[in-house]
């Protein structure tokens, strides 16, 4: 009875969801104030409704109903009660319920905070929202249910939760993806809605910024903890694959970091309206087309989930009508949009526009490399693959431009800038780069390409510009107190942003340059030795978990004859999927980690290992989290602050 | 020319080189870095109509089933060998290395290396898919004759 009250509650939401798309964007149409009035609460009635339907699931999953094909599948009641709860966004139709939760608490927190927008904007930015709903709980209720039984013939145990999944990244990993990828339906409906009412002014811009740096900022920490849950629990050191699921969300998010700073200007200057816009739906169309692309079987992934074609095709229908509808509206308004305001060559809008052109162009390649095999292949030309070295290489040679201007953008002034001065200042900047660099490289490595000298001197530029600029604008006031004080938090996040992005490239250089690994056969007592550190194993020890046995391997690791960690990595085996899983023993480091992984017994007492030695390695989940604070800080801008006494009502 | 039309000229003009660069890379990148993908039977009889044979070195990516009986690991060396086969003919593959936890006799792998002799393959990767159910997608055609296999429900015959 109760999962199919789960499905009740998801069905009335559903109803509130078709009403919130139509009473709003009817009464926004006609000027009815009152059905414009409904939105609000329709969003929180809806929003609640989709809450409980998921308290539902949680429960059925604690309480382990394998009545319930979905429970049955992806949870077993040896399963700690933390991984039950992780279970039920663990498969296809309870992580497409999480995208419900995401996207009705976005909607109910858009009518909440909203209450200062014109009505006629407010109650279109809902309705639009309330659109995306109904599309989303269509697709649940009809063919993604996870309230579906079993009877009368249910299984009296689960098959458990994908091991790979019992991890604490796993806990938090998708739930902040997918509140990045919903809340860029923020952004898409306030676009949207601007289009549907035919103002793109300053406003549209301001109320839109917020919400799309909070997307962003969850965007960040979520492809960030999946990064580094990938790195944990996959046992092969690496952090990123170019896998078509992981391309999936990085394509929105290079879209959205290009939308921030297209943001910035249309707020601050309104120019690049229309690119704005356009911008904001290739966002969540991103969104859509990952989804479709991890969803539907379509793309040969490492790590795709179960996929079904009917699936598949109603994401391509939802994702053309959003598309196509979007687009056919855009191509309507647009030519009623005009961009005031001059600027010359030498200005900040031409560095964010040409900051814009670059991530526009990053998207393209990691959407051609990812569609090509699958284009290629349903023209009947064969299966290829494009891996890793295609997207390095494309990656390698646009981050360099990209970088450069990274460090140099921010110095630049709105309209126009002299030349002279500026240059003197990145001369001098250039210089402090290379003494730095050289000083850094030459004192932690023996070897130096110069790929690798290039790659950490950008990272340095950009660190130093950064640190410059920062200096140069708090000492125009008298007290740096009051020069800390007056800079806005948009100003600050820059500054975040832009050093994490620093720590990212120095890391993937300094890794990818002096990572080192070896596969070693050791019995009880052997030394390996890598990069002046002595591993010494100390033999296996069987073990038992809750739900798995196995067994783990002891290493002790000397540096010049000092004793620095012992390192406990398993091997386990889990009960009910009989699958083997690595839990590899990782000693982090700010400079290094040392990573253990545990292979084979060989026989006669001996096991293979693999020994990583992953300099800088932690840089990059500082970066990622550095990069996503920038996101969150802004929220704390009084600009964006609730005002009341300014709420107008529009009738 | 005005200069408000001068200015969306640059804008084009940026926007045109940008995604020409892009494309130009793109097409240069991949020109390198495309590998075919083969299944065991395709790799001795040939691929598509024309019956096309990999040349020996050529880099490819090749996907089947892992014979049982046929791993073959050398005592205290990380070298493995073993047969990978899909409806026809066998292949075998090299691998130094620790091979993924998802590795088994009777599963579906994925493998990338260099064509040794016309039917041994000395792989760099091995792959095998985080669901324990899992075969690749051109097995699945290849073995069954089907494009896209939809997940069952199924609980009560496991397996």
């Amino acid at each position: 009875m109760i999962p199919e009250i789960g499905y009740f509650s998801l069905v009335l939401a559903m109803g509130l969801s078709l009403l919130l798309c139509i009473f709003p964007l009817w009464g926004a149409y006609t000027g009815n104030l009152r059905l414009m009035r409904t939105a609000p609460s329709l969003a929180v009635g809806q929003c609640l409704l989709v809450l409980f339907s998921f308290g539902v699931l949680i429960y059925i999953t604690l309480t382990d109903d394998f009545t319930v094909a979905y429970v049955a599948h992806h949870s077993s009641s040896t399963l700690p009660w933390y991984y039950k709860v992780t279970s039920t966004w663990g498969g296809h139709e309870g992580a497409i319920l999480l995208w419900l939760v995401m996207q009705a608490s976005w909607t109910a927190l858009v009518a909440m905070m909203s209450k200062s927008l014109p009505w006629v904007l407010r109650a279109r930015v809902l309705g639009v929202l309330g659109f995306l709903g109904v599309g989303f709980m269509l697709y649940t209720l009809w063919m993604s249910s996870p309230f579906e039984r079993l009877l009368p013939y249910y299984p009296v145990e689960g098959r458990d939760l994908n091991p790979l999944l019992q991890d604490p990244g796993m806990i938090i990993h998708p739930p902040l993806l997918y509140m990045g990828y919903v809340g860029l339906s923020v952004s898409f409906s306030f676009a949207i809605a601007a289009l549907l009412t035919g103002k793109l002014d300053n406003t549209w811009a301001k109320w839109s910024r917020p919400w799309t740096m909070a997307a962003w900022g969850f965007l960040t920490l979520g492809i960030t903890i999946g990064s580094w849950w990938a790195y944990a629990e996959l046992g092969w050191g690496g952090w990123w694959f170019w896998d078509p699921v992981e391309n999936a969300s990085l394509m929105p998010w290079l879209v959205a970091t290009a939308l921030l700073h297209s943001l910035a200007i249309t707020e601050k200057r309104g120019l690049f309206k229309s690119w704005t816009v356009l911008l904001a739906i290739a966002a969540f169309s991103l969104c859509l087309l990952g989804t479709f692309i991890v969803r539907s079987g379509i793309i040969v992934s490492v790590h795709a989930f179960a996929t079904d074609p009917d699936r598949g095709l109603f994401i391509l229908s939802f994702l053309a009508l959003v598309v196509g509808g979007s687009l056919a509206l855009y191509g309507l308004r647009v030519s009623q949009v005009y961009s005031e305001g001059r600027y010359k060559l030498v200005s900040r809008e031409v560095g964010l526009w040409v900051n814009n052109i670059f991530l526009v162009v990053a998207t393209l390649i990691v959407l051609l490399g990812t569609l090509l095999p699958m284009i290629h292949k349903e023209l009947g030309l064969g299966s290829i693959s494009i891996g890793v070295p295609f997207f390095n290489q494309m990656f390698a040679i646009l981050i360099v431009p990209f970088a450069i201007l990274m460090g140099m953008a921010p110095m630049l002034r709105w309209k126009q800038n002299k030349l002279p001065p500026l240059a003197k200042k990145w001369v001098g900047i250039l210089v402090a780069t290379i003494v730095i660099t050289s000083a850094w490289l030459f004192s932690s490595f023996d070897e130096i390409s110069t790929l690798t000298y290039l790659a950490t001197a950008l990272a340095v530029w950009i660190c130093i510009a950064t640190v410059v600029d920062l200096v140069e604008k708090v000492s125009v006031h008298p007290s740096t107190a009051q020069g800390l004080k007056r800079l806005g938090m948009s100003y600050w996040a820059m500054v975040l942003g832009h050093v994490g992005i620093a720590f990212v490239i120095a890391s993937v250089t300094l890794t990818s340059a002096y990572s080192v690994e070896r596969s070693v056969v050791m019995k009880k007592g052997e030394i390996a030795t890598l990069n002046d550190y002595e591993y010494r194993f100390e033999g296996v020890n069987e073990i038992r978990g809750p739900n798995y046995g196995g067994h783990a391997g002891e290493v002790t690791v000397f540096k010049d004859g000092e004793y620095v960690t012992l390192l406990h990595a398993e091997k386990r085996l889990y009960d009910v999927g009989m699958q083997f899983m690595t839990e590899a023993a990782i000693d982090d480091g700010f400079f290094r980690d040392l990573y253990l992984a545990l292979g084979e017994s060989m026989g006669n007492g001996a096991w293979s290992l693999r020994i990583y030695h992953k300099p800088y390695v932690r840089w990059m989940w500082l970066g990622g989290i550095l990069i996503s604070l920038a996101g969150f800080i802004v929220l704390a801008d009084k600009r964006y602050r609730r005002r009341k006494q300014t709420s107008v009502e529009h009738a | 020319m005005n200069p408000r039309r001068k200015k969306r000229l640059f804008a084009v003009v940026a926007v045109i080189f940008g995604i020409g660069s892009a494309v130009g890379l793109t097409l240069y990148a991949l020109q390198e870095n495309i590998n075919l993908f083969y299944t065991p039977s395709e790799l001795i009889e040939g691929k598509g109509p024309e019956k096309e044979l990999p040349y020996i070195g050529q880099k490819l990516r090749i996907g089947g089933m892992v014979v049982p009986g046929s791993v073959d690991r050398v005592e205290t060396s990380l070298d493995v060998t073993f047969k990978l086969i899909d409806t026809g003919p066998m292949v075998t593959i090299k691998y130094h290395g620790i091979l993924p936890d998802l590795f088994r006799e009777g599963q579906g792998i994925v493998a990338q290396g260099t064509l040794v002799e016309p039917n041994v393959i000395e792989a760099f990767e091995v792959l095998a898919k985080h669901d324990e159910e899992y075969m690749p997608a051109e097995i699945a055609e290849a073995v069954k004759g089907i494009k896209h296999e939809k997940p069952k429900y199924n609980l009560n015959s496991e397996n």
